[in-house]
């Protein structure tokens, strides 16, 4: 099992003191190098999800297995360098660091792990996605399109057990979306690595064999009732 | 990617904010090498390396005038002492070398006004500051007065003038601006190399020729009553005085030349006649200079001081301050820098939100992120005070020939002041202390947040 989120709760408390129940998924998984799209509407929790597994959030209570560990009650900074080892990240926005290159935003990504760097590597991901040329080429110089496929570079810098991809496809071009998305779950097949897209696009959601709908199983209003705010 | 070199990116992505923030700390710290390379100059002009005697002997007064005006000479002298006193200092059995000196003409105003010193060869043969013999700059200098009318002339007299061996010039009477022109005309036979003493800046003649020269004999009734008042405890030495001054008497009363008058002809000024203004001593033990010190004290219209102790107390009481305060006021130029640079990083944690956010969605812990902020505000102090501190010593390099030219200070550039050891461990922790507040923001930043701003 690659991804397993067993009794989830996670709500934030608002200014006026009283609780948000933004999460409440009594059970979700996926298997090791299972592919899946996550659709949801928005302001669904998408996003919290994602924080969550990711361990960037703490849920208020629940298991969230990833790789095999729980990561929940781990303490902020190991759950840090959990993340940083396995799990990877592509964002909407692409959340490139301007001042660095291509190559230096993919080595950040292997920096933060403690595993140190290892550059033949990043360069090999850069020519996977056909950036080869486009190395020591700053964001600025590069198309959206490069942007992203730099990004999903970045999200596999450090052999993740799970890709979390964050509307990946949004804001780029229909020719780029078609790549971006085949060089995502190409690459997560080759390297067996689980993925979970979150979109809203259906068109995208469909081109995967297996799609969630947050809704269905995420049921914040029911997993808090009872609970004091 | 270290923490370093991720900050240096970040550090190098806002250049022109980094680079104002930087030079900022680089003007304070030039400033502040600058004026430690001078106060470096000073203290050592003012110092030890100033003069190679145990004792200056002048008469009774303001220890610190004696030592400004013999050794400095940038101050009247307080009076003089009988010739016969140079005698009785060089039978003292204490004492190892005892040289005359006499001031107060000066060079003409529009050859710089610089003091003319009459003395005798052996100040040349003596060390001037300990360990070190005059040199001449001019292979066809003799750095000999053999003659009467020679002159030997520190480095900045001649540069000032361009004056070289076979010039020749006058000199005024009384005072740097005076107009009374002595009539003698001196030959310079030596230009001393520099020296970076009040050397540089003196004109040495022969102590003899200084005697003929007009004025610079008291008459014969004022000399007794000036060898009364010397020698007035010391009835065989007054005596002896007295006896010579009776001969010179009867010689005036017989019609007969005495003094500048006898000069003229090629004849020795009588003793009784002559004046010194200091004498530069040299013990044989250094309990002969104590022990000399505390006699004179007792009685004697005569002291004698240690050349450093008056200036001491003067650097320390009065100089020492002043350079405190320039060293203080430079210290809060380079603390006011290092505010600029906590404005600069911390006005830029905003828009640094979303940075600091992917960094920690990509795994970076909160220290890291932390110690990114640090290592940029450390990069910048310390990159600034680097570059601050090579300028400073560029500049003391660069402007010694002149600043020396002018002054007579002999500018180390490089000479490394005990304060710059200090400099660089304040500015690391001026960097951390500016630093902390911007890297506590992004220590505190909400990684969700931030990835959605």
């Amino acid at each position: 099992m690659s991804l397993l989120l067993e009794n989830v709760r996670k709500s934030y408390k608002e200014p006026s003191g009283n609780r948000l129940p933004v999460l409440g998924i009594a059970r979700y998984e996926l298997a090791q190098g299972e592919q899946a799209a996550l659709v949801g509407s928005s302001g669904g929790g998408k996003t919290t999800l994602l924080n969550v597994i990711s361990g960037i959030l703490a849920p208020d209570s629940g298991k969230v297995v990833v790789d095999g560990k729980d990561i929940a009650p781990l303490p902020e900074v190991v759950r840090d360098r959990f993340r940083a080892a396995k799990i990877g990240f592509v964002f909407q926005t692409f959340n490139l660091l301007p001042a660095f290159t291509a190559l230096e935003n993919v080595l950040l990504g292997m920096s933060f792990s403690g595993r140190g760097v290892d550059r033949a590597f990043a360069i090999s991901l850069l020519e996977r996605v056909g950036l080869e040329k486009r190395l020591d080429h700053t964001p600025q110089r590069m198309s959206v399109g490069e942007q992203q496929r730099v990004s999903v570079a970045r999200s596999l810098a450090n052999k993740p057990a799970l890709l979390l991809a964050d509307e990946p496809t949004a804001n780029v071009d229909p020719a780029n979306q078609d790549l971006i998305l085949n060089l995502i779950r190409d690459t997560c097949k080759e390297n067996n690595v689980t993925l979970l897209m979150v979109t809203h696009a259906m068109e995208v959601a469909n081109r995967f064999d297996r799609l969630d709908k947050l809704a269905n199983f995420n049921d914040p209003q029911a997993a808090y009732q009872g609970v004091a705010s | 990617m270290n923490l370093f070199s991720i900050a240096w990116k970040s550090v190098k992505q806002r250049k022109v904010a980094s680079l104002l923030t930087a030079f900022s700390v680089a003007l304070g710290v030039m400033l502040m090498v600058v004026v430690l390379v001078i106060a470096g100059a000073v203290d050592g002009a003012f110092n030890q390396r100033s003069i190679a005697y145990d004792l200056i002997i002048g008469a009774k007064g303001s220890d610190l005038q004696l030592v400004l005006s013999s050794v400095y000479r940038v101050q009247p002298p307080i009076a003089n002492l009988p010739y016969m006193y140079l005698d009785q200092l060089r039978n003292d059995r204490r004492v190892e070398t005892a040289i005359p000196l006499a001031f107060g003409d000066f060079t003409k105003p529009e050859h710089g006004g610089f003091p003319i010193v009459g003395t005798t060869n052996e100040y040349f043969l003596n060390e001037y500051t300990p360990g070190k013999m005059f040199e001449v700059a001019d292979q066809a200098g003799t750095r000999q007065l053999s003659e009467l009318y020679d002159a030997v002339v520190g480095s900045q007299v001649a540069h000032k003038n361009s004056w070289k061996v076979g010039d020749q010039f006058t000199i005024v009477h009384g005072s740097a601006d005076s107009e009374d022109t002595h009539d003698e005309m001196f030959t310079i036979v030596s230009v001393l190399r520099q020296t970076g003493t009040p050397n540089d800046r003196s004109v040495f003649l022969n102590l003899e020729a200084v005697y003929i020269l007009d004025g610079h004999q008291k008459p014969i009734d004022e000399v007794e009553t000036r060898l009364n008042d010397f020698y007035g405890n010391d009835k065989e030495r007054l005596n002896a005085a007295l006896m010579q001054m009776e001969e010179l008497k009867q010689k005036r009363a017989k019609g007969q030349e005495i003094g500048d008058q006898a000069m003229g002809y090629g004849l020795d000024t009588p003793e009784a006649m002559k004046e010194i203004t200091a004498v530069y001593v040299k013990t044989r033990e250094v309990f002969d200079a104590i022990s000399l010190q505390s006699e004179l004290k007792n009685g004697s219209k005569a002291m004698a001081v240690n050349p450093i102790r008056p200036i001491k107390r003067l650097m320390t009481n009065f100089v020492g301050h002043i350079q405190s305060a320039l060293v203080v006021l430079t210290g809060m130029i380079i603390v006011v820098s290092g505010i600029s640079i906590f404005v600069s990083i911390y006005n830029s944690m905003s828009d640094r939100r979303r940075e600091i956010g992917i960094m920690r969605a990509l795994g970076a812990r909160r220290t890291s992120v932390f110690s990114i902020i640090l290592a940029e505000s450390t990069v910048l102090c310390m990159g600034g005070g680097l570059t601050g501190w090579l300028i400073g010593h560029g500049l003391s390099v660069a402007f010694a020939p002149y600043v020396s030219a002018r002054t007579g200070l002999l500018l180390d550039g490089w000479a490394l002041n005990p304060w710059e050891f200090v400099l660089f461990p304040v500015l690391l922790v001026l960097g951390a202390l500016v630093g902390f507040l911007p890297a506590m923001t992004a220590y505190r930043t909400n990684v969700a947040d931030a990835l959605t701003s």
